[in-house]
């Protein structure tokens, strides 16, 4: 009853007939597939390095860490130092992500990951970004059992491992990066686009970290220069 | 959730002289204001994307139909239920309804402000659910039986101390002497109280920043997490939105997420943007199982058709507030509705009935800050005018009328206008004695109270307009 009423008042206000006009639906359709606005910053329009540096730059003033591998083997060697350094449990739970099921965690001594879904006295989660964003420093994560979304949300520390060649410079640029890596358009359950922990400014207008996701964000670049 | 019914006037007096309300009001507006300019001043497309970000929306706006039936189309194909509320009660039943249907008994929320405007806290606690909020600021006012006062900041009005103390209260169960002398604190304190709220949940209800035609989506925004615990961990998701929010693609939804954090908070991007598309995907460890799309109406589609339907264009940014200085002033509580700042005093008369409209018009000074900052060019002083001409045709006062009346015989009557201005002019000129200033003014003691009134200096605008032209033209 609601839906055709509504519809009925939403025609009314456009003034448009009951299934008329097709020039009207043809230009919707259009902009459906055709994509609308594109208005790109042009400051994710650079080269290489310059991308990756401004990808970098936004991670400081966003207040997250920075860590740098050159191989993927490193990287239970990284995790591990990170924790150690921060005085954090050692102990990590991934997803079924390929690129870590590959890596030697058994060689890292002291060093535990669990994997699955967070459970809530889990302290640290570290999930692979399908795509890192220049132009606001955005690491763009994709739902499924590679990577639970709760690993971004429950733990208090954060580790996301982004590849070096698949920081693009807009949102834009991701989402079609996201598609390809996905091997569909269909979206997963969320994107999760993450810029820096979880933040709250809601008493007395300071920023304080932590409000109830993570109170750390680190962010693994992967691969060589 | 209507306007209080008492005068603007009134609350505003009241805002004024209460002390705490100015301190809090004092920093965290301007703050806003601060880091706006400095992410605008880094963004040269800024003013482009104002312009890209008002097209969008007015061609989403004039193909609302269509953009809805697709929207609809495509949050079925992955999954979700998507349900239709002509009005704020027909809301309150679906979502009432959801919860039944599964059994909930509590229900966590991130902030919504349709979610405001329909009454639903009031109607699902009704039915004996319970239901927390979330968000930092709506947890806060909450517990204090509040209505958020910003848009994007619904806390904003409070200090540190006025929080540690309903915490206090609250917040039994802690050591009374624990140390609740830092936001730090606060924020950890309330992180501790809602984790296990948000691992309990049967429901999670968010709002949604945006919809997408293209894909079923909505996307939320928020900083502190909250919206993506609160539509991961419980086992249904309701999204609740009105249907302004629908946007042809996600193309279009990047150019108002551009703008959307760097109007609002002055920051480059939110800690959190999320496209929810949908349920969690057969294999997916995480995620609900059932995801409903409310899609609320409540007065919106008659705006369509009417003078106000740019005031639809509105993603909730808050810049308006933070730049009015009525606001600045007097804060949201004093508008009378949960809308409050230029685009309240537009929007909540157009939603919630013309009674409240003279009023919250007449809390501008029309001075267009508010137009200069909007993301989506919505023009809020040619659309509050407008109020303004309805309030005055539908009963101002009978003094405003008679004054405006003189004002017009005077006006047609050129050489009438000039003996009465010479003679008020000198009238305001001898009761200024030379001080240049007037501090007092009979009848209008209410305006000279805060200010003083220049005095006139020397001869009528006319007659020294008249003098130059005898000299100029010899």
């Amino acid at each position: 009853m609601s839906r055709s009423a509504i519809f009925a008042k939403v025609r009314a206000g456009l003034k448009v007939g009951p299934g008329a006009d097709a020039a009207r639906r043809a230009g919707a359709e259009a902009r459906l597939a055709g994509g609308g606005s594109r208005l790109m910053p042009d400051r994710g329009r650079v080269g290489t390095v310059e991308r990756i540096a401004l990808f970098k730059s936004f991670l400081a003033a966003q207040g997250s860490d920075l860590v740098e591998t050159g191989d993927a083997a490193e990287l239970p060697q990284a995790i591990a130092e990170y924790l150690i350094a921060r005085e954090l449990p050692l102990r990590v739970r991934t997803g079924s992500d390929p690129l870590f099921a590959r890596l030697p965690w058994a060689e890292v001594r002291g060093l535990a990951r669990d994997m699955g879904r967070a459970r809530a006295d889990d302290t640290a989660g570290v999930s692979r970004a399908v795509a890192g964003v220049a132009e606001t420093g955005t690491l763009v994560l994709a739902s499924g059992p590679d990577n639970p979304t709760t690993l971004a949300l429950l733990p208090e520390t954060h580790i996301v491992v982004v590849r070096r060649d698949a920081i693009v410079g807009n949102y834009e640029e991701a989402m079609e990066l996201a598609e390809r890596e996905l091997g569909t358009s269909a979206l997963p359950h969320t994107l999760n686009l993450v810029t820096g922990a979880s933040r709250t400014g809601d008493i007395g207008g300071r920023i304080v970290m932590g409000a109830h996701g993570p109170r750390r964000l680190a962010v693994i670049l992967l691969g060589g220069n | 959730m209507r306007p209080a019914a008492s005068p603007l006037t009134g609350r505003s007096a009241a805002a004024l002289a209460d002390a705490r309300l100015q301190r809090a009001l004092a920093d965290v507006p301007g703050g806003f204001v601060a880091a706006r300019a400095r992410v605008k001043a880094a963004l040269p497309e800024f003013e482009a994307l104002r312009r890209a970000g008002r097209d969008i929306k007015d061609h989403a706006l004039a193909h609302l139909d269509l953009y809805l039936e697709a929207f609809e189309r495509n949050a079925i194909g992955a999954g979700s239920k998507v349900h239709w509320a002509a009005t704020a009660a027909d809301a309150c039943d679906i979502v009432l309804s959801i919860c039944r249907e599964a059994g909930a008994r509590l229900v966590t929320k991130s902030k919504s402000m349709v979610s405001e405007e329909i009454g639903l806290n009031a109607r699902l606690e009704a039915a004996a659910l319970e239901v927390v909020e979330t968000d930092l600021g709506e947890y806060v006012i909450q517990i204090r039986g509040e209505t958020p006062s910003h848009l994007i900041a619904p806390a904003i009005h409070l200090s540190p101390a006025d929080i540690a103390e309903d915490f206090r209260r609250r917040h039994e169960q802690l050591p009374q002497d624990r140390d609740m002398s830092s936001p730090a604190a606060l924020v950890a304190e309330a992180r501790a109280i809602l984790r296990p709220k948000f691992l309990g949940a049967d429901i999670g209800i968010t709002g949604a920043n945006l919809l997408v035609a293209q894909t079923g989506s909505a996307i939320i925004v928020t900083n502190e997490g909250n919206a993506d615990l609160t539509l991961t961990l419980p086992r249904v998701h309701i999204v609740l939105a009105s249907i302004e929010k629908v946007v042809p693609t996600l193309s279009d939804a990047w150019t108002l997420l551009r703008l959307l954090a760097r109007s609002g908070t002055g920051q480059e991007f939110t800690a959190y943007t999320t496209l929810v598309t949908g349920p969690r995907r057969p294999g997916d460890p995480d995620g609900p199982e059932e995801c409903h799309v409310v899609l609320v109406d409540n007065g919106r589609a008659e705006l369509l058709g009417s003078g106000l339907r740019e005031v639809l264009r509105c993603i909730r940014c808050g810049a308006c507030m933070n730049h009015c200085p009525v606001y600045c002033s007097i804060g949201g509580h004093a508008y009378g509705s949960i809308y409050a700042g230029p685009i309240g005093a537009v929007l909540s008369p157009a939603l919630f009935g013309p009674q409240a409209a003279g009023e919250l018009a007449q809390a501008s000074t029309f001075c267009g800050r508010c137009e200069s900052v909007c993301p989506v060019e919505i023009p809020l002083v040619t659309l509050m005018r407008r109020w303004r001409e309805v309030s005055f045709a539908e009963g101002a006062t009978g003094w405003s009328k008679a004054l405006l009346r003189a004002w017009a015989y005077l006006a047609r009557r050129p050489r009438l206008y000039r003996v009465v201005a010479r003679l008020g002019t000198s009238v305001l000129a001898g009761l200024a004695r030379g001080r240049g200033a007037l501090s007092r003014l009979p009848f209008a003691e209410a305006w000279t109270r805060y200010r003083d009134l220049p005095a006139p200096q020397g001869a009528t605008f006319q007659a020294q307009w008249a003098r130059r032209q005898r000299r100029e033209i010899p």
